[in-house]
């Protein structure tokens, strides 16, 4: 009997009073190619259980089929794929018109499949199989890889995301979360908000009411009076939502599954108070034949009958040992079915489920075998003390209730409904109502600090009154050995192995066995887990603790982990001219920034002989105002400041308390108290950090205003020995050397464009003016530029053609041919440096640098042989040991041959000195330390020209 | 994620500051040697209770802060200006030079 529809079974009933489908709107849709119908309200179970349908995938690890166990989000055994969507909880998602569902996790086929045979071969893939199996040879690995991969469940990706797929995020900031839409839930959120506080409520299910949703006519009476209240109220309430996980300071993600228009949210709840009613999980029985298709839960039937009208069997075998097990019998007689009870509180249960493919009898506790086509149990009830676990609790198992209760939480969570307690509706109702009453007044209270650290304390402690219990049976196995974990095919006589093997913590065994670890992630089969190790070991399960719940509680997908991509790129007001002008790009932080035009040869010559311009827009550039500059540059730079003249550029260094090189840039003095700094690209925020922390935490008493004024300045620079021409036309300013010399700063007209700095410095080493212009104009003044270049052969560079220039140079770049222990004696800025200085950033530590003598140095290298370019990060080697690194290269094209700078031990740096360069593909080169760090002109008379 | 309360702009996640270590009492740049230095650069008493860090309202007002955290339960204990300092308005009023003060 395998197969997995009965033809012909039209089970679906006559209208019941709660029942959540529209017989208005009856629709097509398709499982596994054969087209079935849906009434709006359905989900993919429920119609196809209406259908006839009873096996929905198969098994893990043994291709057992699998039907419904819960008829709700958790149903281990009915995750399908709705067209492309791989991993949908066929038990909650609602059928839409049209839609394709496919069985996953059917190999090759849901009624024929492959894996069947690793039924024959259980002993292979008992307790422990992931570390034993597959370990020998190691060669097999990728093999094993192989034949893992087709147990894994799971459906198919779409290669590339569907475009229709809209994630999002947001925050929320109510005084009172409830967790649970369930009668306790609701009583609390409207109270709560009559008590003044803003109220989220979050509901799983698709509606408020929990249990009473598929209850009898007095607990539909009920919901609707709690709907209407809540109705009435200011909650607001999220359905097909589930509070997933609680972090620090009572912080909640919320995954909402159907927000209008998106796929799916994540909204980060920080919240005053929460209250946690969650409710109960019933809890499936481990009886051998308890995975078979046709075994249910009680509440299963209710749901299927109640809220969907299908009938979920023609004779049922019922073991009850609560009143939801007794409602489920009288559901199942008022909807025809036949039911043989077994009571376990009068000695009754079931000794193993008969069947292969599905239920076909029970063999009952006095040795009779029942026929029967449905198993349902009501055995007991998991407490879902997730949330509770991560505010700090640890649940302590109480016998007479065969459940755990919450022991201890920090003020701002609270606990009410079957979490709590057992009561008739009227008490729960009332305890729900005290605890949204106190979690209004803790989260409105004047001075409470939301997101405050609270420590925890005993449950006992709390203003709320304790609700009575009700004996329940302890009921986990029955006389045979079943399955544990129906996602991970975990079985108790798997855990019982498993301790005799040693493993005997409920931690361990549920690593070993993988128990837990499957998508329900112990929802269902943590406490029969528990129970299986402490039956295995002989202590009690408040001996054996429980496992720990760990965020999330419920899937997310990474779709609404990242939310919307809010990465922001930055560009130059000059980009569309970039784009125009084939610049490739380059990513440089949050910059995009042109690399090169094509040919950065071309553009480095063009520099040399004629005129080039350059976006520079990305570097750092802070004003800075007031008496105290001076003090500010003295202390943070490793050089002189106090006697920078207005109208003067210097080139500073500056670095940390370590001594370490941080950043390096100039500094103009615009007017007695006004400074223009620019720092790095890279470093832009970080040293006006730097700078503030120095004088908000240093030195308070500075009068030092900083403004960043990086984007609000379009930055140029124009290099090259015409490059005086090119400007000279456009601007109200004296370019003459006497007027404007080297290390200068104007301010004045540039293209007709006021309020324009000129620095005369020199990164390339020609003669070179850098220009900030306000940002508005910078396209205009760029494109002016050009234009006016034209007749001087102007040509627009890249950073690549940029970097081949300043090192040409010999100009370094702070954390190129510097790294993060280089201090500033190794770089070559020695000379720099003034000890003489009473205090700067980083002296103490370049004091002793000096006395002691640098271990390392930047020095020029030039290969003897000039057609080698040794990339960056060669190793330079002495006697096969690494003494130094090339950390730069290019070939120059103006000396026609490679060029580099280089980090070398001062017995290496004296000029002429031959050094060992090993390349990254094996081969020693030699090279020659130059005398200057510049290769090209290092006296500097191109720069002053 | 724990909330920080920014005396300037109130109760923030703590993702819009930036953790700016331990504060330790640097030694006196002018006469420091290089053990107790380097044991102000590089080494941090790590406690488990409370501790004084300096974080920044990176995403916020970008003001420096003070705060007393125990590392044990992230309770803020207190929350301040740095160095007893002046408001930024009654900084901008003074026109005196360096002054020396720490955290
Ligand atoms: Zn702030």
């Amino acid at each position: 009997m395998t197969a997995a529809t009965t033809p012909g079974a039209a089970t679906r009933l006559d209208p019941q009073p709660g029942e959540v489908i529209d017989r208005t709107d009856r629709f097509a849709f398709t499982w596994n190619g054969v087209e079935h119908h849906a009434y709006r309200g359905d989900t993919i179970t429920s119609a196809l259980a209406a259908a006839g349908v009873r096996v929905f995938s198969r098994s893990f690890k043994y291709s057992r089929p699998r039907g419904i166990l819960t008829a709700s989000y958790l149903d281990p055994g009915c995750t399908v794929q709705v067209d492309d969507e791989p991993n949908v909880r066929g038990s909650h998602r609602r059928i839409a018109p049209g839609q394709a569902v496919t069985a996953q996790n059917v190999w090759p086929s849901l009624d024929r499949d492959v894996k069947m045979a690793n039924q024959a071969v259980g002993r292979f893939l008992t307790a422990g199989f992931y570390y034993k199996t597959f370990i020998k040879p190691q060669r097999l690995w990728p093999t094993y890889q192989r034949v893992l991969q087709r147990f894994a469940a799971g459906g198919t990706a779409p290669d590339t995301a569907p475009d229709r797929l809209r994630y999002d995020k947001r925050y929320a900031h109510p005084d009172v979360l409830v967790a649970g839409g369930g009668p306790a839930g609701m009583k609390a959120a409207v109270a709560a908000a009559k008590h003044g506080a803003k109220v989220l409520l979050v509901e799983e299910e698709h509606e408020l009411g929990g249990h009473l949703r598929y209850g009898d006519t007095g607990d539909l009476d009920r919901l609707a009076l709690l709907r209407a209240e809540v109705a009435a109220s200011d909650v607001e309430v999220l359905t097909d939502a589930v509070v997933a996980g609680r972090y620090d300071g009572n912080l909640f993600a919320v995954v909402e599954r159907s927000a209008p228009g998106l796929t799916e949210r994540l909204t980060k709840v920080r919240a005053g108070v929460a209250i946690v009613a969650a409710g109960l999980i019933e809890r499936p029985y481990v009886v051998e034949g308890n995975d078979l298709p046709g075994v249910l839960l009680s509440t299963a039937v209710r749901r299927l009958i109640n809220l969907h009208a299908v009938k979920p069997g023609n004779r049922a075998v019922v073991l009850t040992a609560n009143p939801q097990g007794d409602a489920a019998i009288a559901d199942l007689q008022r909807a025809g079915v036949q039911v043989w009870a077994e009571d376990a509180r009068a000695g009754g249960d079931i000794v193993r489920i008969l069947g292969r493919g599905g239920v076909v009898g029970v063999e009952v506790g006095d040795g009779r075998k029942v026929p029967c086509d449905l198993v349902v149990t009501a055995t007991g009830w998991t407490a879902t003390t997730s949330l509770l676990n991560m505010a700090g609790d640890r649940p302590v198992y109480e016998p007479r209730i065969a459940r755990f209760l919450p022991s201890q939480l920090p003020d701002d969570v609270l606990v009410t409904g079957g979490l709590a307690g057992d009561d008739d509706l009227d008490e729960l109702l009332d305890h729900a109502r005290a605890a949204g009453e106190l979690a209004a007044e803790r989260a409105t209270e004047p001075g409470s600090v939301r997101g405050a650290a609270l420590p925890v304390r005993p449950i006992v402690d709390a203003c709320l009154p304790a609700l009575p219990l009700h004996d329940h049976p302890a009921m986990f196995r029955g006389p045979t050995h079943g399955f544990v974990d129906f996602s991970e095919d975990v079985g108790s006589k798997d855990l019982a192995a498993a301790v005799a093997e040693g493993y005997d913590s409920s931690e361990l065994a549920k690593r070993y066995t993988t128990a837990t670890m499957g998508p329900s992630q112990g929802k269902l089969e943590t406490v029969n887990a528990v129970a299986a190790v402490a039956e295995a070991t002989g202590i009690t399960i408040g001996q054996a603790g429980t496992t720990t719940w760990r965020p999330p509680y419920a899937p997310i997908t990474l779709g609404a982990l990242a939310g919307r991509n809010f990465e922001p790129v930055r560009v130059s007001p000059m980009q569309p001219w970039h784009e125009v002008h084939g610049a490739a790009p380059l990513v440089a932080g949050a910059w995009i920034r042109p690399d090169h035009y094509g040919d950065p040869a071309a553009e480095v010559r063009a520099v040399r002989d004629e005129v080039g311009i350059i976006d520079v827009t990305p570097i750092g550039k802070l004003d800075l105002q007031g008496p105290d500059v001076p003090n500010l540059l003295e202390l943070l730079y490793v050089n002189k400041w106090q006697k920078l003249d207005v109208g003067r550029v210097r080139y500073g260094v500056m670095c940390a308390e370590d001594g370490v090189v941080l950043d390096d840039g100039v500094t103009g003095r615009l007017g007695p108290d006004h400074y223009l700094m620019s720092t790095t690209s890279s470093g832009a925020a970080g040293i006006w950090e730097w700078i503030e922390n120095w004088l908000q935490t240093e030195r308070p008493g500075w009068d030092v205003h900083v403004t960043p004024v990086t984007t609000a300045y379009a930055s140029m620079n124009l290099a090259g020995p015409r490059s005086r021409d090119v400007l000279a036309p456009l601007t109200d300013v004296d370019l003459s050397a006497d007027a404007f010399g080297y290390m200068h700063v104007r301010t004045g007209t540039i293209a007709a464009v006021e309020d324009c700095v000129l620095w005369r410095i020199g990164f390339t080493g020609e003669l070179s003016y850098e220009l900030h212009v306000p940002a508005g104009y910078g396209l205009h003044v760029w494109e002016t530029l050009l234009a006016a270049g034209a007749d001087h052969g102007i040509r627009a560079f890249g950073v690549e053609a940029q970097r081949t220039l300043r090192l040409e140079k010999g100009h370094l770049i702070v954390g190129q041919d510097t790294d993060g222990l280089t201090k500033a004696g190794s770089a070559g800025l020695g000379g720099l440096v003034k000890l003489d200085k009473p205090n700067f950033v980083g002296k103490p530590e370049l004091v002793w640098q000096q006395e002691v003598g640098v271990t390392s140095t930047l020095v020029a290298l030039q290969p003897v042989d000039p057609t080698e370019v040794p990339p960056e990060a060669s190793q330079i080697v002495v006697a096969g040991r690494t003494v130094g690194r090339i950390t730069s290269s290019r070939r120059s094209p103006t000396l026609g041959r490679g060029v580099c700078l280089g980090q070398v031990p001062p017995d290496l740096a004296a000029p002429g000195t031959h050094v060992t360069v090993r390349l990254p593909d094996g081969r020693d080169i030699v090279a020659v330390v130059q005398q200057h760090l510049a290769h090209v002109d290092p006296e500097g008379a191109r720069l002053r020209g | 994620m724990i909330t920080l309360s920014c005396p300037w702009c109130g109760p923030r996640n703590v993702t819009e500051f930036a953790y700016g270590g331990e504060s330790g009492a640097r030694p006196d740049p002018a006469t420091a040697t290089p053990q107790p230095w380097r044991r102000y650069l590089y080494t941090n008493a790590n406690p488990a209770g409370p501790v004084t860090e300096t974080w920044l309202h990176r995403a916020g007002c970008r003001r420096y802060l003070v705060v007393e955290r125990d590392t044990t339960t992230n309770e803020i204990l207190a929350i301040r200006r740095p160095g007893g300092a002046p408001s930024t308005s009654a900084r901008h009023a003074t026109t005196g030079r360096a002054t020396e003060q720490r955290p």
